[in-house]
């Protein structure tokens, strides 16, 4: 079981308030857990991931485990306290003040 | 009696969300809901002619995207429908602000447009210029990309709040007439639904452009009509209130006795076709009204002789813009005037213009402001 943290406006959009837990088959990669979160929430497709090339939208950020995976390769495995549930996958929007 | 059976509703866009603000006839007991999509830019929303309660927003962030939420129930709930603007075919280039060719890229939609005639067709006005158009209520969006096509496309270049097609007007008699208005390529007009456009520009003066006349690079703010004379069309340009008698064919300067003739926003009266409202802005340096002092202007004889409407609106220290979509009237008999500032008032007037109220004072920037008169 993967969790998944969405930024609150996304939250919003799919009507969650806390965590999702997300099955996912096969190799647990950044790509992987993206296609099972847009799978059972179509109304993300586009939100996080541009929706023709898959790429990261610009102000997006992935965290897990301390890190910023963001630059990472979409395929490299997520961290094994990701893969087991022991720690989150959070997705967030960049900071930006004024 | 009639207005105990109508209900007002004003639809506001916000850079925070959205707002519906409600009263019955008379106009004068608000009830205030929102913020809908709290956190998120709604460009637009808009409800269906045919049926008022159905409803569409525009959705969007600069983090998240663009969402399109659909409501069929008059804003009471919404669905996320079909958010996949793309353009049809290889999308070709328009001019980037440092004049080299850039590629058509969509970032937004500004406006939604329903069809005055059925509630599942809806227009969208996009940035990069360009549009669609859904008839399915939202479930899918295709371009009209005979408009983007046209020869000049590549001379298009934005305007500095980007190359936005901002405004759509349909002709109330002839279904395949539609006006759009881009910033900064014009005025196009389609009389085949949509298959091909001519620009609408002759008239127009514009000195921001090296060729201050060109068939296209003008700065246009909005357009509006009245659905009684839909060959009489008034426009807001950057600089200049101007007006066509021959559904843009040609155009002629309005403007006036106004203080200033820059702006964003302009609107006809709901009963008096001649009657059109502006909002003198200082210039396109300075965002704000002429000496701090938020004045509606009013001509009642189609332009050129303006009348400035100050009663309860602020005339000192007053530094807030007011955008082009977020001026509207309601159709009750006396006829309701409403418009949103960057300072997140509302202020409406119940009899034409002539007095002045804020709905509400502290809102987030106003983007839009829609009317619906519900019976």
């Amino acid at each position: 079981m993967i969790r998944v943290i969405l930024p609150p406006p996304l939250k919003t959009l799919v009507h969650v308030s806390g965590e999702i837990e997300l099955d996912v088959t096969g190799p647990v990669s950044q790509r992987t857990v993206l296609d099972a979160l847009e799978h059972h929430y179509p109304v993300l497709v586009g939100t996080i991931r541009d929706s023709a090339t898959q790429r990261r939208r610009p102000f997006i950020r992935f965290f897990a485990c301390e890190e910023d995976l963001s630059h990472d390769s979409p395929d490299q495995p997520l961290p094994h306290e990701v893969e087991v549930g022991r720690e989150p996958y959070v997705i967030l929007g960049a900071m930006a003040g004024g | 009696m009639g207005w105990r059976m109508s209900t007002v509703r004003v639809l506001v866009g916000t850079r925070k969300g959205a707002f519906i603000l409600s009263a019955d006839g008379r106009r004068k007991d608000w009830r205030v809901e929102g913020p809908l999509f709290a956190g998120w830019e709604i460009y637009h929303l808009k409800g269906s002619p045919v049926d008022p309660h159905r409803l569409f927003a525009s959705q969007s962030t600069s983090w998240f995207g663009q969402m399109i939420q659909r409501s069929d129930d008059g804003g009471a709930t919404w669905v996320a429908v079909d958010n996949h603007f793309l353009y049809d075919g290889v999308s070709g280039t328009h001019q980037s602000f440092d004049g080299a060719p850039h590629p058509w890229e969509f970032t937004r939609v500004w406006h939604l447009e329903p069809s005055l005639s059925d509630p599942d067709t809806v227009y969208a006005g996009v940035e990069d210029a360009a549009l669609f158009r859904t008839s399915d209520a939202g479930e899918s969006w295709h371009e009209l990309s005979g408009l983007r096509r046209h020869d000049t496309g590549p001379q298009w270049q934005p305007g500095a709040g980007g190359m936005c097609l901002h405004t759509i007007v349909q002709s109330p008699i002839d279904p395949a007439r539609v006006v759009v208005a881009i910033s900064a390529a014009g005025a196009f007009r389609t009389d085949d639904a949509g298959a091909t456009w001519k620009p609408i520009n002759r008239g127009l003066v514009s000195e921001g452009i090296p060729d201050p006349d060109a068939e296209v690079g003008h700065c246009v703010h909005h357009v509006t009509m009245h659905p009684s004379r839909p060959d009489v069309l008034f426009m807001q340009k950057h600089w200049d209130v101007m007006r066509s008698n021959d559904a843009g064919d040609s155009w002629f300067e309005v403007s006036g006795n106004l203080p200033t003739d820059f702006g964003f926003a302009i609107d006809v009266h709901a009963h008096e076709p001649e009657t059109i409202y502006v909002v003198p802005i200082t210039s396109d340096g300075e965002h704000f009204p002429p000496d701090g002092a938020l004045r509606v202007y009013r001509s009642r004889t189609g332009g050129n002789e303006w009348e400035p409407l100050t009663t309860g609106l602020p005339q000192q220290h007053c530094y807030v813009n007011v955008l082009r979509d977020a001026m509207a009237v309601d159709t009750l008999e006396e006829c309701g005037v409403y418009f949103g500032t960057t300072g997140g008032q509302i202020y409406a007037s119940a009899d034409s213009g002539d007095t002045w109220t804020a709905l509400v004072r502290d809102l987030p920037a106003v983007l839009s402001v829609e009317v619906q008169t519900v019976t």
